[in-house]
């Protein structure tokens, strides 16, 4: 067998197909009593790629990642992970490790028996497990802590204590379930890039559970977006937020506009859309496929759009309004605009000169513009 | 903000002289030479003399140690298990049962808990000719009985607290269900199966009544013994013994706070 | 594969000694617990419509053969027996009004108390609740000795007070109801205070300020906000004292007098002295069903409680 290409280096499995997956999950379903936790997910996922399952909280991503690690029993479906059906393998003997939200770190043992506990269980000598540690304590910059109890570490040091517990038995596949949730916001982007150099250079396949989706666009590979037990979209960060599939995914990830209104003109390489309620019409640069008068949503990004005093030429494309609230952010201002129909449109600016002469102000009338292909059009 | 009123301070005072005033006092007395327990007649430690030399007193404490022993380690087996089987397992024929019987001792009057254990073993003797007779076999099954509430409550609260991803992770890194067990449930619950422990040795050592019906000739214990004493009136070396329980009891609840002390995140 | 088999095997015995397992686990202080309370009461209940004889055991068979037939003997004179001896109806109220108001003297002294220790400055909290949970694991027995010691006619208080010249005669306050009172609140006031103060300590401090922001005086403070939320508590603590002080006997026997009615000095001497096993029985199943009201309502407050807190 000849050795594929690494994701580190830019190969995409997902789309060359030319790899087997590593980890097949088929029609997966779990019920707890009536409530249906997840519902008939299939998904494949390729060897070291960092995999975010994104959602809100009782979506079932948490309850997929346990099915994984072998802590539920599925209702139906079926695991396979490097070719191994799962079904009757207990959580002990799977070749998974889990990191979990609250660490679960041992408390009653120091930071160096909770890296040790996993390989003790596997019966390495003691000496061998001594060194292994101290590598894996070196990986994460915990050395000099070796001898401490969970209880006299930081929230940033347990985490990295329950990191290295959970690789050092070199698992085919990491969960980490919110690795990152406990931590404050300027440690959580720091550690961030920290966890990508680790999978990396350890190869080994991550699935990381959030509800964060800039965490999941900055680690992933791929993101998989759960609403409601099931997987609405899978595909690479730009791709979820550039060309989102539903209304839930566009307004989940990132901020957006969405416009509703109906098809008024249908051709092969563009198509026309009437908004009532942004009282405009609509003209996308490329094929839909959907019928004369269909309902449709119109979705696009805040940072899309552009802000003007003047109407804009031609006939489609723009909408009138006025400023009712300016956001100052630092880096750029967030604009919400009134149209007459009442709908607010977000739009963003991003503040490159110190000092703006000719700065927008509340009450302004404004016309709102954008790019014939800077949109999506979303049929649910 | 967070202060307390003059009102609240001085009847705290009170309550606390209330709560101590009879303990000290049973202190003082221990050592007056009068056999008066009340009128103070100059420092003696002969009613300790007295104490140590009584084989009625000193019988019935060894009685009462072994019991207690007994007792709250049968206690604390069972009312760790029943713990864990209420916390830890999902559902099973009679656990509205169980949980409803474990906590019911904690609140039956002492009467009715030794009224209802004697007619039982009455009952059994008549039956199945066991237990023969009743003494210090049936005095344990009916203090571990009753101690197991104890135990079972201190223990649950304790699991309940416990994360339960620590025997998840256990289990996630390779060890069996026995092996999580003995290596990360015991040792986290640990300090609950200690005062489990500690509360069921006292309780035992403490009770009357329910040895009182269930106790049989030769199986008098400390309590019973005390009880007979004092019913004809106060005798100085009864102080004293309570004196000496009294100090055993305040250096275990120093030692056992210093320790249980969370240590300072550094 | 033959790894894969390995692990499946390997579950398939574990599988067996865990369901074995489970089932010693749940049965072995299921069974206990059922053997020695559950069919106890049975027992009691049973032995109430027995009749009392001087035998070995002290009372009658229910069933008996008779004729080829089996004949089923209740004796509900017992129960009679009780409603019609005032003694016991008598013994029952008594008992119920003791409790009641030691009850409510135990919560008047232990709420001040709780509150200071809930707010007081953390490490002066930990020593006294050392101090309120020490004597709980002294001698229950030699503390209600040392009232005694105290209150009786050459004891300590009239000591002090006839030295002081306040009294001539010693006042009479041992065997009498008064000395009663003060023994329970004594030895029950823990039972009062631990409950309470875990209900205080939780109690956030903002809503006190917010109350005080919003025009409240200390004390309308006090009585709108703290003690509303410090109910679950109070409740606790009150049934924690007032189910076991019914059934009281050490208390009354070493402290009260010939005239303090308490119905567990009644159930004993009805044992101990009478010999009267069924009426025993009777006695106790009548408290038992006097006692399951507050039972069900501190197990309610338990709940309530326990689930505020998660």
């Amino acid at each position: 067998m000849d050795t594929p290409q690494k994701i580190a280096n830019g190969a995409k499995p997902w789309i060359e197909q030319a790899e087997t997956p590593f980890i097949r999950i088929s029609n997966l379903t779990k019920k707890f009593g009536e409530f249906t936790a997840v519902d008939n997910i299939t998904l494949d996922i390729y060897r070291e790629e960092l995999f975010c399952l994104l959602g809100g909280s009782g979506c079932g991503k948490s309850t997929l990642l346990r099915m994984l690690a072998g802590f539920e029993n599925p209702t139906s479906g079926r695991v396979e992970i490097d070719g191994q059906d799962m079904a009757n393998v207990p959580a002990y003997a799977r070749p998974t490790n889990m990191m979990f939200q609250s660490y679960a770190l041992f408390p009653h043992m120091t930071v160096e028996k909770n890296v040790a506990y996993g390989l003790m269980r596997d019966g390495v000598s003691k000496s061998d497990a001594a060194d292994q540690v101290a590598d894996m304590l070196n990986l994460v910059q915990l050395s000099e802590f070796a001898k401490r109890k969970p209880e006299q570490l930081s929230g940033g040091q347990r985490q990295r204590v329950a990191l290295a517990r959970s690789l050092i038995k070199k698992p085919k596949l990491l969960l980490l379930d919110e690795p990152l949730g406990a931590l404050d916001k300027k440690l959580r982007e720091e550690t961030q890039f920290e966890l990508i150099n680790i999978q990396e250079s350890l190869g080994v396949t991550f699935i990381v559970v959030t509800h964060d989706q800039e965490e999941a666009m900055t680690l992933s590979t791929r993101i998989g977006v759960m609403d409601q037990g099931e997987i609405v979209q899978v595909g690479e960060p730009h791709e979820v937020y550039e060309f989102p599939q539903t209304r839930f995914v566009a307004d989940f990830i990132g901020s957006v506009n969405i416009f509703e209104g109906r098809v008024s003109a249908d051709a092969t390489d563009y198509v026309r859309i009437h908004s009532q309620e942004g009282d405009c019409d609509i003209h996308v640069s490329h094929g839909v496929s959907c019928t004369e008068n269909q309902k449709l949503w119109f979705a696009i990004r805040p940072e899309k759009l552009t802000i003007s005093r003047e109407k804009p030429r031609g006939k489609f494309n723009f909408v009138k309004g006025v400023i009712d609230e300016i956001a100052y952010q630092g880096n750029l201002s967030v604009y919400r605009i009134k149209l007459a129909s009442g709908k607010i449109v977000r739009v963003t600016k991003s503040n490159r000169a110190r000092h703006d002469g000719d700065a927008f102000s509340w009450d302004d009338n404004v016309y709102v513009s954008w790019d014939e292909a800077a949109g999506v059009v979303l049929a649910q | 903000m967070k202060k307390n009123s003059w009102f609240v301070t001085i009847a705290t005072t009170l309550g606390f002289a209330f709560l101590y005033i009879p303990i000290i006092s049973l202190i003082i007395f221990s050592f007056n030479k009068s056999k008066l327990v009340t009128v103070w007649a100059g420092f003696s430690t002969k009613w300790y003399a007295k104490l140590l030399n009584d084989p009625q007193i000193l019988g019935a404490a060894w009685i009462s140690l072994k019991i207690a022993f007994l007792s709250a380690s049968l206690a604390l087996i069972l009312g760790t298990l029943g713990a864990l089987v209420l916390v830890r397992f999902r559902r099973f024929h009679g656990k509205s049962l169980l949980s409803g019987m474990i906590t019911a001792p904690l609140v039956m009057p002492d009467v009715i808990i030794g009224l209802s254990l004697l007619l039982l073993f009455v009952g059994m003797e008549a039956m199945f000719g066991w237990p023969a007779g009743r003494g210090l076999t049936t005095i344990v099954i009916a203090h571990t009985t009753f101690c197991m509430a104890y135990v079972a409550v201190v223990v649950q609260s304790r699991l309940v607290d416990m994360d339960e991803s620590l025997e998840e992770a256990a289990l996630d890194l390779g060890a069996k269900p026995t092996r999580v067990f003995f290596d990360i449930t015991l040792p986290v619950i640990a300090p609950a199966l200690v005062s489990g422990w500690l509360l069921s040795f006292t309780l035992s050592l403490d009770d009357l009544v329910i040895a009182s019906f269930v106790s049989g000739p030769g199986a008098s214990t400390l309590p019973m013994v005390i009880f007979s004493k004092v019913r004809l009136g106060v005798s100085p070396d009864i102080n004293a013994l309570a004196t000496i329980i009294i100090v055993v009891v305040a250096i275990g609840v120093v030692i056992a706070s210093t320790q249980m002390k969370p240590k300072k995140v550094s | 594969m033959s790894k894969t088999n390995g692990i499946s095997i390997g579950r398939r015995i574990f599988n067996r000694i865990g369901t074995y397992g489970r089932s010693l686990v749940i049965g072995v202080p299921l069974w206990w617990l059922i053997i020695f309370f559950l069919i106890p009461f049975a027992v009691v209940f049973k032995i109430s419509f027995a009749e009392s004889l001087i035998a070995r055991p002290p009372y009658s068979k229910l069933l008996e053969w008779k004729d080829g037939l089996m004949v089923l003997k209740l004796h509900l004179s017992n129960y009679g027996y009780l409603i019609d001896d005032d003694l016991y109806i008598l013994a029952y109220w008594s008992s119920i009004k003791v409790a009641f108001f030691s009850t409510l003297i135990a919560l008047l002294i232990a709420y001040p108390m709780a509150y200071y220790i809930a707010r007081t400055t953390e490490r002066r909290r930990g020593v006294l609740l050392m101090l309120i949970i020490l004597p709980f694991w002294t001698s229950f027995l030699l503390r209600v000795y040392a009232w005694i010691g105290i209150l009786k006619t050459n004891g300590i208080i009239n000591n002090v007070l006839m030295s002081l010249g306040i009294t001539s005669e010693p006042i009479v306050m041992m065997q009498t109801n008064f000395a009663v009172y003060v023994g329970i609140v004594y030895t029950y006031l823990p039972f009062m205070i631990l409950p309470l103060f875990t209900n205080l300590v939780k109690l956030d401090n903002s809503l006190l300020e917010a109350s005080a922001d919003l025009g409240a005086s200390p004390i309308t403070t006090f009585f709108k906000v703290t003690l509303p939320l410090s109910m679950p508590g109070m409740i606790a603590g009150s049934m924690l004292v007032f189910i076991p002080v019914v059934g009281e006997f050490v208390i009354p026997a070493l402290l009260g007098g010939p005239d303090t009615l308490m119905i567990g000095k009644v159930l004993w001497n009805e044992f101990f002295s009478n010999r009267d096993w069924p009426v025993a029985s009777a006695v106790a199943i009548v408290m038992l069903v006097l006692l399951i009201v507050p039972i069900v309502l501190m197990r309610n407050a338990q709940q309530a409680s326990a689930g505020a807190s998660s």
